[in-house]
């Protein structure tokens, strides 16, 4: 073995062994001056907005984002990824994470969304409105049932069963055409945008800039619809809670209330 | 002669140290990989197991993976194999681009894969159209779920096999020219039979890819029970509500995998003896 070889293998043992080397480094946890965000994906737009607005607020702060399905963000969090920040698109998750212990103080809504009907822009199955679902051979994708939106989804369409125009088993046969049940929201914009799907049900602040070209939008009429609320609190493992409670403060500020409302939310 | 042995010995004592080295270094990988398969073993009770056996989800979601893997592994050998023998036996113009392109999927990531899949054939995509007159829709299907599966699974049965018919000795195949069997038959008689136990090892690995596809197959054919959810898929669900279940699905997998592969790696030597048998005892 020649001494440059011993001393890479000397290298690299010691690389391994060494605590607080490499395995030490933070992936996903937050370190001073760094504000870690779990947002439920629909807030996406909004929140990114919002934190630019907040790192110009207090410089040298940071704030990075994890958007994913509330569901998945609440068992994260649960099996100990690091936040400072827990935003869910319903109550259910966030109870769930009071639950645990993992919630410090007082969860607090700070909006509402609308749920929406889309279709490719070429409308491939004609729909026209949404009585058009329960036809067959629609291609439906719609957010897993554990998925916030999912649930709102399979309830609006509960609500619609009783409403004039539509059949009583309105629900049974609209989800009789899904063909995919996504694991987060923005997964079902995708499936329509792209043309694969002939419709999908996703919150109308979904309906983002890049997406709205491509999407035609029905609106579910207010009083079948369902009001998701946002629930956002402090989590008791937050490293930097003063710029956590101060992200809170801009959500429920007025000028953070109209950011959310230019992305397609309703205040709270 | 003492001089020599004496070299013999000082070597031996390098190479002892560096095989401990590698032993010691070797343990790190060793621990990385057996340990995150030991303890979900650890973690699931055997009778949640059974129990979770009999779960539909499961039920549904196991059938449709070992459906599906299967039906994609034999439609990769039946067309890989012809791939692999031209690679392996023919120069040809443009073959380098034909390595790159069948190695590709290897080194893609499966979502890259999944979103590809789309712009070629998803109901928009550029063969789209065709196959909507023929009245094949992929997205969705799973027939989407089996092309995802091919896709990234064929890098691993072509190049297998490629390499077994290339190391395949000349002289047998001219020995059967010289007796008068037809390229047709050397080919089926004498190549294959010898090439046999690649051509397994290829088809197992393309298989355990199959089996656990997961990026291409959310991304292209969706996440649906029964149709296009396959047990990744459902893993990743349920992991997103359930963890316990996750693990317990987690744990069917392996079993599933590990029978799989220690059928295969214990029945080669069985069947390259049946292979040299079967294909030069003829004549």
């Amino acid at each position: 073995m020649t001494a440059g070889a011993g001393v890479s293998v000397v290298l690299a043992a010691w690389l391994v062994l060494t605590p607080g080397g490499w395995a030490q480094a933070p992936t996903t946890g937050s370190t001073p001056g760094t504000l870690t965000v779990f947002a439920a994906v629909s807030l996406t737009d909004a929140f990114q907005e919002l934190a630019r607005g907040l790192e110009r607020q207090h410089p040298g702060l940071r704030v990075q984002f994890n958007f994913a399905g509330s569901q998945q963000l609440a068992v994260q969090l649960e099996q100990g990824a690091r936040a400072d920040l827990f935003a869910s698109a319903d109550r259910r998750w966030m109870a769930y994470a009071e639950g645990r212990g993992l919630v410090a103080g007082e969860p607090q809504l700070f909006a509402r969304n609308r749920l929406v009907v889309i279709v490719p822009r070429s409308n491939p199955a004609r729909i026209g409105r949404l009585e058009d679902l329960t036809r067959r051979g629609i291609k439906l994708v719609v957010a897993a049932e554990a998925v916030p939106a999912g649930k709102y989804s399979r309830e609006a369409l509960q609500n619609l069963a009783g409403a004039p125009g539509f059949p009583p088993d309105y629900a049974r046969r609209v989800l009789a055409n899904v063909v995919s049940e996504e694991e987060n929201v923005r997964s079902v914009v995708a499936k329509v945008q792209l043309g694969e799907a002939d419709a999908g049900m996703a919150y109308r602040s979904d309906v983002n800039r890049s997406a709205a070209p491509h999407l035609r939008v029905f609106d579910i009429p207010d009083e079948f619809n369902v009001l998701a609320s946002y629930p956002v609190a402090v989590l008791k493992e937050a490293r930097d809670p003063d710029a956590a409670h101060a992200f809170i403060r801009l959500l429920l500020s007025p000028a953070g209330q109209g950011v959310l409302q230019r992305h397609g939310l309703l205040p709270r | 002669m003492t001089s020599a042995a004496a070299h013999f010995r000082r070597l031996s004592l390098k190479e002892l140290a560096l095989r401990l080295v590698a032993a010691l270094l070797g343990t790190f990988l060793l621990f990385l990989l057996g340990l995150p398969l030991l303890s979900l073993l650890v973690r699931v009770p055997i009778g949640e197991l059974l129990d979770r056996l009999r779960d539909p989800i499961v039920v549904e979601a196991l059938r449709l993976s070992l459906l599906t893997s299967a039906a994609s592994t034999f439609a990769i050998m039946l067309l890989g194999l012809p791939v692999a023998y031209l690679l392996a036996t023919a120069e040809f113009r443009g073959k380098r681009l034909l390595e790159v392109l069948v190695a590709l999927p290897m080194v893609l990531p499966p979502t890259v894969a999944g979103v590809a899949l789309l712009t070629a054939f998803g109901r928009t995509g550029l063969a789209g159209g065709v196959l909507g007159g023929l009245g094949v829709e992929l997205p969705f299907s799973t027939l989407g779920v089996v092309v995802a599966q091919m896709f990234v699974a064929a890098p691993f049965f072509i190049g297998a096999t490629r390499a077994g018919l290339a190391e395949v000795d000349r002289r047998y195949l001219d020995a059967s020219a010289t007796l008068r069997a037809d390229p047709v038959r050397t080919f089926f008689r004498v190549m294959l039979p010898l090439a046999l136990p690649s051509l397994l090892a290829g088809a197992a690995m393309g298989w355990a890819r199959a089996l656990g596809e997961f990026g291409a197959t959310i991304t292209f054919a969706g996440n649906m029970p029964g149709v296009t959810q396959t047990m990744p898929l459902a893993v990743y669900i349920a992991l997103q509500t359930d963890v316990e279940a996750a693990i317990t699905l987690s744990v069917v997998l392996l079993m599933v995998s590990l029978a799989v592969l220690l059928s295969v790696r214990l029945a080669p030597s069985g069947f390259t003896a049946l292979g040299v048998r079967a294909g030069l005892s003829d004549r």
